[in-house]
């Protein structure tokens, strides 16, 4: 059972609807019990960290994603849904994230840079997984995000993407996957990556 | 590195696109929807659609094509036109509009930018501004479809958007807009160098020139236009093919 965890924040219609179409079904909840039950949960996000880590809090399902993580359930954040995996962000504060995988998410240098980092950017392989399958070296994903993962865990950096500083778009470790931009915008190369994810997972 | 991005403009009346189309080989020409995949399909980096209604009978018509256009195409769209509380915000974002673009309302009401901000992130918040040039060289800020003067300077109102939380500029050159001969390149490479938000350029596109032109000597992020799309005498994969072989950086 794939699950997308509503948790009152983001675009969860349009994950639902993209993983829908490429034929997985998928259950939007935040019951716990549900949760408990899948075999994959689908962590989106568009938005400020701290609300939704406030709302994981406020819905206690910081226990049950760890939980989980650990249990060895697929966990597949997407954009702030990736960054809330991670130890601690300093979007306007400073604030705890679920902690399964070792980093921060820090603002980028908007003295040289635009901020966002808004629109179409190239993926640049780090190394190879089955994520990342079919994909290559020229092909654009869409992203839009003002804070980026400083990863304490390089070897789990599947791709990045150029903006100042290498980004890192892809990352999976064993059972946690997260990916920094919006597959379900991503045109023809999001739908090549709902795919490898579907065939890891499904 | 960050592609420029190419946006065909959809103007839409009652459930229907205008400003003309000449699609024939398409079933349903001015069906926005249909049009929204055919140019998703056909290499479009974005959509932006603005509603021009005015009744609230075709503002839900709009939202059903808001809700259809999520359901079809896979890249992202912005939704303009009429916008004027944090209410139209919520429908529009839940309808499936990964953006939202603001004009009259936010000079009216500046708080609405930081408020939706708040709400949506920055960039879900796109500031749109219609501006044309004044006797002494300077440039206002125009509400209401271009028919009044504010006397807001245009840069200033950029800056003061940005800092109100606006992620994205689209600055409209009434000037220039419909006439085929070029983007303002001044003021809009004034502005991208005033903001550090990506600006889009809408108004004045006629060539594959005008714009590698804007994308270039005027700095900004992503060209806007409708016109040049819609009666075909621009393909957008023979555009990025152009901007490609100048040096451009644009998503293949």
């Amino acid at each position: 059972m794939i699950v997308i965890v509503d948790y009152g924040v983001g675009n969860i219609r349009n994950v639902e609807r993209a993983f829908t179409k490429m034929g997985m079904e998928v259950i939007v909840t935040r019951d716990i019990e549900l949760i408990d039950q899948a075999t994959v949960i689908i962590l989106p996000g568009v938005g400020a960290f701290r609300d939704a880590i406030q709302n994981l809090r406020k819905y206690d399902l910081v226990d049950c994603l760890k939980r989980n993580a650990v249990k060895g359930t697929w966990i597949v954040g997407i954009c702030l849904g990736m960054q809330l995996l991670y130890d601690k962000s300093y979007e306007d504060g400073d604030y705890e994230g679920l902690g399964l995988l070792r980093g921060e998410i820090v603002k980028f240098d908007d003295s040289e840079l635009k901020v966002p980092h808004m629109g179409w950017n190239q993926l640049v392989k780090q190394q190879e997984d089955e994520i990342g399958k079919d994909l290559s070296e020229n092909d654009y994903v869409y992203f839009v995000h003002s804070y980026y993962l400083v990863n304490e865990d390089i070897d789990s950096v599947i791709f990045t993407s150029s903006y100042g500083v290498d980004v890192p778009a892809i990352i999976r470790k064993n059972n946690i996957i997260g990916m920094q931009f919006h597959p379900v915008k991503s045109g023809a190369v999001g739908s090549i990556i709902l795919r490898n994810l579907k065939e890891l997972i499904v | 590195m960050l592609s420029k991005r190419i946006i065909p403009c959809l103007d839409v009346r009652n459930g229907r696109v205008v400003k003309g189309t000449k699609f024939t080989d398409i079933r349903d020409v001015d069906d926005p929807v249909v049009l929204a995949e055919f140019y998703a399909l056909a290499g479009a980096d974005e959509l932006v659609f603005y509603d021009i209604t005015a009744s609230s009978d075709e503002r839900n018509i709009f939202l059903d094509i808001v809700r259809k256009t999520a359901d079809t195409i896979d890249i992202p769209f912005t939704i303009g036109g009429g916008i004027r509380s944090l209410d139209d915000f919520d429908r529009l974002m839940k309808a499936g509009a990964d953006k939202v673009s603001i004009n009259s309302a936010a000079v009216s009401d500046p708080q609405l930018i930081k408020e939706a901000a708040l709400r949506y992130g920055s960039q879900c918040v796109v500031l749109s501004m219609d501006v044309k040039k004044n006797v002494e060289g300077r440039w206002d800020v125009y509400v209401k479809g271009g028919r009044e003067n504010t006397g807001m300077d245009a840069i200033e109102w950029a800056k003061q958007g940005v800092a109100l939380g606006a992620g994205e500029i689209v600055l409209n050159c009434i000037d220039t807009d419909g006439v085929k001969d070029g983007y303002s390149l001044d003021i809009t490479r004034e502005i991208s160098e005033s903001v550090r938000v990506p600006v889009i350029a809408s108004g004045g596109a006629g060539t594959m020139e005008h714009f590698y032109d804007v994308l270039t000597i005027g700095k900004a992020d992503a060209a806007l236009s409708a016109s040049v799309f819609h009666f075909k005498e621009i393909e957008i994969k023979e555009l990025k093919k152009f901007l490609r072989s100048k040096g451009v950086e644009v998503r293949t």
